[in-house]
């Protein structure tokens, strides 16, 4: 199902992406892309590196401005954009911390709460108490007094979870969070995700470029190839006759032992690749 | 307990305007580039301070050759150049050094020609000793009004800016996903960095003036975990070091064999790397255990 043909608008969507095009120095990145993200749900961003995925959260969170098209959040209010603070929850892909940077992992979280607001932050027992709960939310509590830069990746994603999480947003955007962790790590923050969104009835678009971690967990997900996107159930989306028509050329779609191979090209091209959810592997 | 207390301050320390006067500028200062250096050291802007610092120079120095208090030329010429930068676009780290560099090299090809022409007119080369070096025991009190308001300015800035500026230190990406007008932060941070730089300038010298903005904040974030005790620690090191400095620049007239005097820059340089080489000690010793 291409996601151009949803019907839109749905009003309790907490994110509604509708015709979205994103062109950078001539290059379209993104082509009509159309999404929806429902609250409670966990729908993951799928595609290789380059796809546009950085590009569809810079658009969501009013970073950058599509060239045609409109994307609106829950609780925005604004038709454009989720600019303009707590509406959406923000997990970057890159965070690298000097490791002497007096900051705790309390700290980075108290920031998520007041970051954005002027003057200094004056000590009260309900912040202390909101930033202590949240902490415990995505148990963090063993590490939150640590320095920020000199904790593992995993505990990183759990602070940058809880920073982007207690200004309470209606969605929750986390950019490549499993790419530089290893597996158990990654497992953790995935349930945790997860579990976080059900309980909250919180949105959660989670980006990768390996869609395989995401299986059990994924409601649905949105497949970004050449800057198009097909959204739906995994069920419905990765199949063959739904991803030849988004790259445009022949694919063919494996389930191995309970894992998704995707196979981009017949074989007889010269650039034929697998992609295994997403990340593709040259075959020559 | 007399004798010991005569022993550390040597007479007429404590009824010296001068030393007063010295003591009251140091403190205000170190106040402003503690707080100030921290985030410098945070945002990796250091070099950006000493750059500041010494295109300042030219400004003290052309303040000099018109007649001026030098701390008009200070932070007249630190701010514009803060705007230079700004434009060029220091805020994006890459081409940051580069555009700094070159507003630098620019600013004290200024410099040498205002002292050069100013100590060829006056025939004296106590101009230079002072923009330079600085040369706290010297100044008039009447600028001590200014002082106070561009410390207050800039201090005004960090107090109003604190949180989205800290944030927008630990990660531009958070705080633009939150709204936040990074760029905006980045600029009226360096403003406020301009000044302090200014005033450091006077105390101890446009050369030396990032020492005092960086020197007390990067042995502060040694000492704790907590940006807010990192700004008060910075602030602290910073009016100790002042203080000693004053003192012991005191007492060097009294000091054999040549009674002279040496510069305070000298000591509150010299005991602001002593207080960092300490902190970088324990530091590591803490990592260990």
């Amino acid at each position: 199902m291409i996601a151009r043909a949803r019907a839109l608008p749905l009003t309790d969507d907490a994110l509604v992406v509708d015709g979205v095009t994103v062109r950078l120095g001539g290059r379209t990145v993104l082509d009509n892309v159309s999404c929806s993200v429902r609250p409670g749900e966990f729908t993951g961003l799928i595609g290789a590196n380059g796809a546009g995925k950085t590009t569809l959260f810079r658009v969501i969170l009013g970073l950058e401005q599509p060239s045609a098209g409109s994307v609106r959040v829950a609780g925005g209010g604004s038709e454009s954009s989720g600019r303009g603070g707590t509406d959406v929850g923000y997990v970057p892909q890159k965070f690298q911390l000097d490791p002497d940077m007096p900051l705790r992992g309390r700290d980075l979280v108290g920031l998520g709460l007041d970051g954005h607001r002027f003057g200094l932050p004056l000590p009260s027992r309900s912040r202390r108490q909101l930033v202590q709960e949240m902490l415990d939310a995505v148990d963090a509590g063993a590490f939150a007094d640590a320095r920020v830069g000199q904790l593992s990746g995993g505990e990183q994603q759990r602070i940058l979870i809880a920073h982007a999480l207690i200004s309470r947003p209606k969605l929750l955007l986390l950019d490549e969070p499993l790419a530089n962790l290893d597996l158990r790590s990654a497992q953790e923050v995935v349930g945790l995700v997860s579990r976080i969104a059900r309980e909250q009835q919180l949105a959660v678009l989670i980006s990768a470029h390996e869609m395989n971690p995401l299986l059990p967990v994924m409601d649905r997900l949105v497949y970004l190839a050449a800057g198009r996107a097909a959204s739906g159930t995994a069920e419905e989306v990765i199949t063959s006759d739904v991803l030849t028509k988004l790259y445009g050329h022949h694919v063919d779609v494996l389930r191995v032992h309970g894992r998704v191979i995707v196979v981009a090209g017949t074989g007889h091209d010269e650039h034929a690749a697998v992609e295994m959810g997403g990340a593709s592997v040259e075959i020559v | 307990m007399h004798a010991v207390l005569r022993a550390i301050f040597e007479p007429g320390f404590f009824t010296s305007s001068l030393v007063a006067l010295a003591v009251a500028v140091g403190t205000l200062v170190a106040i402003v580039a503690g707080v100030i250096g921290v985030f410098t050291v945070l945002r990796g802007q250091s070099f950006a301070g000493e750059a500041l610092g010494d295109i300042g120079a030219a400004g003290g120095s052309s303040a000099y050759l018109a007649g001026i208090p030098a701390l008009w030329g200070f932070v007249g010429v630190a701010v514009a150049a803060a705007g230079v930068m700004e434009l060029i676009g220091i805020q994006r780290a890459r081409g940051r050094d580069l555009a700094t560099g070159v507003v630098l090299g620019a600013g004290f090809g200024l410099a040498a020609l205002f002292l050069y022409l100013g100590t060829t007119y006056d025939n004296t080369t106590g101009a230079t000793v002072t923009i330079l070096f600085g040369s706290i025991f010297a100044l008039n009190s009447s600028i001590l009004p200014l002082l106070a308001l561009l410390g207050a300015i800039a201090l005004g800035t960090i107090v109003v800016l604190y949180r989205p500026l800290l944030l927008s230190s630990v990660s531009s990406e958070l705080a633009a996903a939150r709204g936040l007008p990074v760029r905006l932060i980045g600029a009226a941070y360096l403003f406020a960095m301009a000044v302090a730089v200014a005033l450091s300038a006077v105390t101890i010298g446009a050369i030396l003036s990032t020492a005092l903005l960086v020197g007390p904040a990067a042995t502060a974030l040694q000492l704790t975990r907590r940006p807010g005790h990192a700004i008060v620690a910075a602030a602290l090191i910073g009016i100790a070091a002042m203080w000693l400095g004053v003192l012991l620049a005191y007492d060097s007239y009294y000091w054999p064999p040549l009674r002279h005097g040496w510069p305070v820059s000298f000591f509150v340089v010299t005991l602001i790397l002593i207080a960092y080489i300490i902190s970088r000690t324990v530091g590591a010793r803490r990592a260990v255990r």
